[in-house]
């Protein structure tokens, strides 16, 4: 059985049951690290990917629900060369300890600031409330979020 | 544990790296052993190599858990060695070319790896020099090192990369070459941005969970309802129709299953979860009455502080007892290892933090040979102690060993990790103390139970990894034991810094353990200083005083004192705070230890009496690291110690039952989220001629008991069992 899906713009075919949760074939079809297994009850975030623009979590969501669907990974925003302004501010402010939980909280921020580019802190929290973080970044996550708002707002 | 300390103290976050200069190394002495690590790895060749390409190669025996520490042992080794830290590559962990430096924890690891390296390093370059200066024909004490070229006054010169093949670093370190003095330092010191973060914020592999061998297959585990029990039959025939399952395996008690792609031994194992019937082991003690229950059970009983002196018979007496549930390290990311057997050797990929103790658990379980099995590490989620990270390493090789040739990938389940991991014990505190007239307190009496805080592999001398005690030929844990005071275990921060004419202070060192336990972030101290703090603040009640000023009262120790006194003034505190019901401040102060890092912290919290809600609003903390070698660094640690505080605080419990744990997902064990997390502020009280303290460990203690005053102030009643949640909170307000 293979399933066509459209992840960061490219239409790939991967050789997976309909039911597969997106989360397993991001990782081991499409050796995309980005989306992490936390949970497998949509409760963490760490798997957090956009479809359609939307935060969703991976790991409950089967790939015959994403026929023609846009699907965007960390990997797709940018790259250690290219980074997305999400990224340079978690580089920036150095807003990760062990960084298992950082894929959802760029995610889910892009999602926030996608819709809503000048969020106010309590938004940024608000948006994240659903992202677990375990080492207690949360404030320099907050601070990064706030920073890369301000930085697209300027180009 | 102190699993974060190392990085914790000393290399962290933004702004960069933090050494601490504080350790230079003493050079060899006559007649003792090596400095830091080279007392157990001599060879210079096991920690530095230069290459061909003039870059360095450097090993240690410490692994990175998301504390930076690779970063930071690296500027060591570019500094000595006088090479960009661009030309600095860094092998940790791996039991196959890294020194044995046994588990990263305990804030040692630049004292221990980093003075290795440090020396290793300058003598290597001297080396590389004597080479030069024979081929440049002038002595090597004109020579000049920059960027890995070595040039002479005369204009001569000749890179590292020439030299590589000459020099020999196959050979027993003297540790007689002196480092660079601080003052002459270009990269340590720098805030050097940690190189692993580019790659955790772009998706590049990062993680052991990333890892992908060719030919690699897929395992999960199936673990009992409870402890203790056996398996008593598996049809395994519905398991074995599943398409892509290629093993069940099986050995005594211990079941899993292979498939060759993952959400198939995702499914597998829901329907091997079905097939398999138990034996149930022992029952669990009734939560209602745990501690109690713990309290019952065999202790060593150890007076670990006394002081004499006669107490006035007309003092007031008062008493309180407190509590700490067990917690869980709840890492946001299972544990997972990747294992694979080729021709009898056995490799284990692992997040564990100590890849030595692990290999020897490993070789004891499978009876195999030293030499036959090698750990590798790589990084998981953020450990905070002992979780399951050794554990899935042995499962993964147990699955290994029924497909030969295959690399096994095993990442636990949620429920797996939660139900499953050691979790900091629960304990519980007593306190007796006697106020004279003058509201002075001039006895104190102390007394805790607790079980031991780590039975990390090789602790004891049984197995200490979880499958190796359901095994087919099972194998025991062995006696628990605890590190001794002053540092100590349950008793961490147990003796009080303040100074009280009369003391004692008892630790029970209860023996059995119900549920299983071991080493979560600050041992005993958070719980230790939650009770300690909060009996202060009763006191400082009962005696009409002020909580600082009662502080101050009792405290001789000028570094203790100047840290309250800097919170309270950050915090704009002021005698008889009065509350309006919902609004609360209060104090809490410790030394971690009583021999690292000084924390006092001010917290302001909101009670909403109809939810039982208690808001974290802000806290304000001051701490005296002594040197501070990166005050940013230093911050977010101390930031990160306060919101995980919290999150224990208000939050945090792992529930279970009779029939076993009850905490299986993050709906029952709930963390602190983003909308709850308080705005910290930090001062920190810069010591340049005082040695560099352990932080990252050290402002747990003092939030808890800011929180817990704060709260009392704010509605005139006292919790003391944590954690603070709404049904407990409404309870106590009733």
């Amino acid at each position: 059985m293979a399933v066509s899906l459209k992840v960061n713009g490219a239409i790939r075919s991967v050789p997976a049951e309909p039911d597969t949760p997106l989360l397993y074939v991001l990782r081991n079809d499409l050796e995309l690290n980005a989306a992490k297994f936390g949970c497998g009850a949509a409760q963490c975030g760490a798997c957090t990917v956009l479809v359609n623009g939307q935060p969703v979590r991976s790991c409950v969501t089967s790939i015959d629900q994403l026929n023609g669907a846009e699907i965007t990974t960390l990997e797709g925003l940018g790259t250690i060369d290219k980074p997305h302004a999400l990224q340079r501010a978690f580089i920036g402010e150095q807003a990760a300890q062990c960084g298992y939980c950082i894929n959802g909280m760029i995610m889910a921020a892009k999602a926030l600031l996608d819709a809503k580019p000048h969020p106010s802190e309590a938004e940024v929290r608000e948006a994240l409330a659903g992202n677990l973080c375990r080492c207690g970044t949360h404030g320099r996550i907050i601070r990064a979020v706030l920073h890369a708002a301000s930085e697209m707002g300027r180009t | 544990m102190n699993a974060s300390l190392s990085r914790r103290d000393f290399a962290k976050g933004l702004g960069g790296i933090v050494l601490a200069f504080s350790l230079d190394p003493a050079l060899a002495q006559p007649g003792k052993p090596l400095p830091g690590s080279l007392a157990t790895n001599k060879m210079l060749d096991a920690w530095i190599r230069i290459n061909a390409d003039g870059t360095a190669t450097v090993f240690t025996g410490k692994v990175e858990l998301g504390q930076g520490i690779l970063t930071a042992l690296a500027q060591i080794a570019a500094e000595e060695l006088d090479l960009p830290l661009s030309r600095v590559a860094m092998i940790s962990g791996d039991t196959g070319r890294t020194p044995n430096e046994g588990v990263t924890s305990g804030s040692q690891s630049i004292e221990y790896s980093g003075t290795a390296l440090r020396l290793a390093a300058a003598e290597a370059r001297a080396l590389l020099l004597e080479l030069a200066a024979a081929k440049l024909q002038v002595d090597a004490s004109q020579l000049r090192v920059t960027d890995g070229i070595i040039s002479a006054a005369n204009g001569r010169s000749i890179a590292y990369a020439e030299l590589a093949a000459a020099v020999d670093l196959h050979r027993e370190a003297t540790a007689n070459v002196k480092p660079k003095p601080a003052g002459a330092h270009k990269v340590v010191g720098l805030p050097v941005e940690r190189f692993d973060i580019p790659g955790k914020v772009t998706g590049k592999a990062a993680y052991v969970q990333d890892l992908r061998l060719p030919g690699m297959v897929h395992g999960r585990v199936v673990r009992p309802p409870r402890y203790g029990s056996t398996l008593a039959s598996v049809d395994e025939t519905k398991v074995r129709a599943i398409p892509g399952v290629i093993a069940v395996v099986r050995d005594g008690s211990f079941l899993g299953v292979i498939a060759e792609r993952e959400e198939q031994a995702v499914k597998a194992r829901i329907a091997l979860t079905e097939a398999a019937r138990w034996t149930l082991g022992p029952e669990l003690p009734d939560p209602a009455h745990i501690f109690e229950h713990l309290k019952a059970l065999p202790a060593k009983v150890e007076v670990i502080g006394t002081k004499q002196s006669p107490v006035d018979a007309s003092a007031r007496v008062i008493e309180a007892s407190y509590t700490k549930p067990y917690m869980a390290h709840a890492s946001i990311g299972p544990s997972a290892a990747v294992a694979q057997f080729n021709d009898g050797k056995l490799t284990v990929w692992t997040h564990s933090q100590g890849v030595f103790p692990l290999r020897a658990e490993i070789v004891k379980t499978l009876k195999l040979q030293a030499g036959d099995v090698r750990c590798v590490h790589h990084e998981g989620s953020g450990c905070y102690g002992h979780n399951g990270a050794d554990d899935v390493g042995l499962d993964a090789a147990l699955l290994a060993r029924a497909v030969p040739g295959k690399p096994v990938r095993l990442q636990w389940m949620r429920d797996d990790e939660f139900a499953w991991e050691p979790y900091g014990p629960a304990m519980a505190m007593q306190a007796k103390a006697s106020l004279n007239g003058e509201g002075r307190i001039v006895d104190w009496n102390y007394e805790l139970w607790s079980n031991t805080h780590s039975t990390r592999p090789q602790s004891t001398t049984g197995a200490n990894v979880l499958a190796a005690w359901y095994l087919a030929e099972p194998q025991q844990m062995g006696p628990p034991t605890s590190p001794p005071q002053p540092a100590g275990g349950g008793d961490r921060n147990a003796i009080p810094l303040y100074d009280f004419p009369s003391q004692r202070v008892v630790h029970h060192f209860i023996q059995d353990m119900p549920l299983r336990v071991s080493a979560l972030r600050t041992l005993g101290a958070y719980a230790n200083v939650f009770a300690l703090e909060s009996f202060m603040d009763e006191l400082a009640l009962a005696a009409g005083a002020d909580p600082v000023a009662f502080r101050l009262a009792h405290l001789k120790d000028p570094r203790g004192r100047a840290a309250i006194e800097k919170a309270a003034q950050l915090a704009g505190w002021t005698p008889d705070q009065k509350s309006d019901g919902a609004h609360g401040r209060g104090i809490g102060f410790a030394k971690y230890k009583n021999l690292a890092c000084y924390v006092a912290v001010v917290a302001d919290v909101e009670v909403d009496r109809a939810s039982g809600r208690v808001s974290v609003l802000r806290a304000f903390a001051a701490a005296d690291a002594g040197l501070v070698i990166n005050p940013d660094g230093l911050t977010n640690q101390l930031e990160g110690g306060i919101i995980q505080s919290t999150s224990w605080t208000l939050h945090e419990e792992v529930k279970f039952d009779r029939q076993g744990i009850l905490s299986r997902d993050w709906s029952n064990y709930p963390i602190l989220t983003m909308p709850e997390v308080p705005k910290v502020e930090v001062a920190l009280i810069n010591r340049p001629d005082e040695r560099a303290l352990g932080s990252g460990e050290a402002s747990q203690g003092p939030m808890v008991a800011a929180i817990a005053n704060a709260f009392a102030n704010a509605t005139g009643r006292r919790i003391r069992d944590l954690p603070f949640h709404p049904a407990r909170v409404k309870a106590t307000l009733a």
